[in-house]
């Protein structure tokens, strides 16, 4: 199988300018994902780890470099084209799980269909789908608020899934949950990079960095070591 | 896409607080002003041409200088009106009939008590009968009116059958005027005017009893033939009399009048009437736009982050554009139908208030479909109006600050 690249920063990095102090945040990254790779990143906490994260998932741009998604450089791409690879290339899991509260379980998985305008009865379907597989078909109609952490972090997993995305982000998926549940969400990352998904995920824990393919290690902005488990 | 945001939008009107519901105030009292003002102005226009035919749109009255013209001013003036004017008066163009009627203040006596009494002396032609009445000077509730060739007959205005004397004057009753006795054959409708309190008689025998031999006229009556403006008609025979009385403009000793001066107050006043309702729902409006917008601003600072999760996940910034347009747009269709109905109960109690204070069915509240659908429209429109710039600002936030709230 041809490996290739995904995903590919080069000399990335970006800056904050609050008034007369400026935050270097990310200070020149240059990083490659393959398709189907399994990468974690590790990093103290405020080492740009999000930062770089959110600039991969084209929720922020980076102040110089530049980021290619499958080839294309995101810095040329229009908000409307940006729009289009957060829905449908990319399923985002973040560590506060960021579901909507007022719409259910069902509708929160639903919602990143209909903004790629799926037909309603195809998309219940397939929300109905992803959240068996996630092991919540019978919490459909929950809120939010009536799920534990871990059961909206399958949410959140399933919901990323809806537009069947070439590369999943995960910004600490961990990170609020027990460590039981912690492992079982891990389980259904690995799973999905089995099934061929890229998968990028930030985590503190080492034991759940050393089940991906591929750690890097960020400090200060920087990748300071990088190890290989395979 | 449009079912969905319909649903979303939905949801979170339910869990809205009333403080927002309270903001929507303003808009509904605004419609409620506009709707109740357009379904009774159809009503109002109604009243308004009836209030044109009881005046009499058609009627001209020509006095002389200096009384108040009208049949019942008591010919104050020096200057005389004589049936020479109305013979005058009925060959201008567009008349279509003219008479002159002679008014007097005079004792009347029923069953030996004295009243005073205010006699009108008018022809009693079937023409004249029929006209006076066109032209509502005259209006007959029971019995008829003084026939021709009978010179004692007379016709009572209301008042005076039931209150200048102890005992209410009847039918066939005999009241003497200036040493001569008259049967009663008709009585007055009560139509709220001064003819109310007329004594209507044959003029040859007001003449008689008077002693005038000049044929003089206290008043002249005109009725214009449809399709003629009074004013118009007006101007024509003030020329005329004019020239036959010898007379230059501006010195005039007789006086020509349209009932179009009472009815232009009377318009003036309903159109200050619908200035002002116009006025609160402007108000009304502007402040309902404000609260809606203010609303809206609250709801994308409170939904910051959902705006981010939303982004995040794949939507476009029109996507939540239309959104947040939506939620406004619902917003305020709900104060529009609120108020819409509102209005129409108002006009409803207005219709009802009037009929009972003037015993007919003067005003009435119209409710037409066109009217209910152009509120609802138009609050929608008026609603994603105020909602525009709260939802461009969360249309245009960046997805990582708007996650970072
Ligand atoms: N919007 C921002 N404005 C200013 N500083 C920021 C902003 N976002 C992140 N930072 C700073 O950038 C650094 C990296 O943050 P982040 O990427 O969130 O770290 P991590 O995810 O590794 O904990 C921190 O020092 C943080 O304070
Ligand atoms: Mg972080």
């Amino acid at each position: 199988m041809v490996s290739e690249t995904i995903i590919e920063l080069s000399d990335v990095w970006k800056i904050y300018e609050l008034g007369k102090i400026t935050v270097e945040a990310v200070r020149g990254i240059s990083l490659k994902v393959k398709k189907g790779g399994f990468l974690a990143v590790m990093g103290p906490s405020g080492s740009g780890k999000s930062t770089c994260m959110n600039m991969v998932g084209c929720l922020d741009i980076p102040s110089r470099g530049e980021i290619h998604l499958l080839g294309q450089d995101i810095a040329h791409m229009t908000e409307s084209e940006l729009a289009q690879i957060r829905g449908k290339t990319i399923g985002f899991i973040f560590q506060q799980f960021n579901l909507i509260g007022t719409l259910t379980a069902l509708e929160n998985v639903m919602l990143p269909m209909a903004f790629q305008n799926i037909p309603l009865a195809v998309r219940k379907e397939r929300a109905k789908e992803l959240l068996t597989l996630v092991g919540l078909g019978d919490r459909v109609n929950h809120h939010p608020n009536e799920l534990s952490g871990g059961q909206q972090q399958r949410v959140a997993i399933a919901r990323s899934l809806g537009n069947n995305p070439q590369v999943i982000l995960a910004d600490e998926p961990t990170g609020n949950v027990d460590s039981a549940t912690g492992k079982i969400i891990l389980d259904y990352l690995k799973k999905l990079n089995q099934e061929g998904k890229t998968i990028v995920m930030v985590t503190h824990d080492l034991a759940i960095a050393n089940q991906a393919k591929r750690v890097v290690h960020i400090y200060d902005g920087k990748i300071k070591e990088e190890t290989k488990n395979e | 896409m449009l079912k969905d945001n319909i649903s979303y939008v939905i949801k979170h009107l339910k869990r809205r607080k009333l403080r927002s519901w309270l903001t929507l105030l303003g808009i509904f009292i605004g419609m409620a002003a506009v709707v109740s003002l357009i379904s009774l102005s159809e009503g109002l226009e109604a009243a308004i041409g009836d209030q044109f035919s009881s005046i009499g749109a058609d009627r001209i009255m020509v006095g002389s200088a200096g009384a108040i013209a009208g049949p019942f001013s008591a010919g104050l003036a020096a200057a005389k009106l004589t049936q020479d004017d109305v013979d005058v008066i009925r060959k201008v163009k567009g008349v279509e009939f003219s008479t002159g009627m002679l008014s007097k203040t005079t004792q009347v006596i029923f069953k030996k008590e004295a009243a005073q009494g205010f006699i009108i002396g008018m022809e009693t032609d079937v023409e004249t009968t029929k006209n006076i009445e066109k032209v509502g000077l005259w209006d007959l509730g029971s019995g008829r009116n003084p026939k021709p060739g009978a010179p004692y007959e007379v016709a009572i205005g209301s008042t005076v059958a039931e209150n200048s004397f102890d005992k209410e004057v009847q039918l066939r009753n005999k009241i003497e005027i200036m040493d001569k006795e008259f049967t009663v054959v008709g009585i007055g409708k009560g139509t709220g005017t001064m003819s109310d309190s007329g004594i209507r008689i044959p003029r040859d025998t007001a003449y008689d009893l008077f002693e005038i031999t000049d044929e003089e006229v206290s008043a002249i009556v005109v009725k214009t033939f449809a399709g003629f403006s009074a004013i118009d008609v007006a101007e024509d025979i003030k020329h005329d009399l004019r020239r036959s009385r010898n007379q230059k403009e501006g010195e005039e000793d007789f006086t020509v009048e349209t009932a179009d001066e009472v009815i232009g107050s009377f318009l003036q006043i309903l159109g200050v009437v619908q200035a002002l309702i116009v006025g609160v729902a402007a108000i009304s409006l502007v402040v309902g736009g404000v609260g809606i917008s203010n609303t809206m601003y609250t709801a994308v600072v409170e939904r910051t982050r959902e705006i981010g999760i939303m982004k995040a996940i794949g939507a476009k910034k029109n996507t939540i554009l239309t959104i947040f347009l939506f939620e406004s747009g619902f917003l305020g269709i709900t104060g529009g139908a609120i108020g819409a109905a509102l209005g129409f109960l108002i006009s409803k109690v207005v219709e009802i208030a009037a009929g009972a204070a003037l015993g007919q069915d003067l005003i009435r509240a119209y409710v037409t479909w066109q009217l209910v659908a152009g509120v609802l429209v138009f609050s929608f429109i008026f609603g994603i109006l105020a909602g525009y710039f709260p939802a461009r600002k969360a249309a245009t936030m960046q997805p990582v600050e708007a996650l970072r709230h």
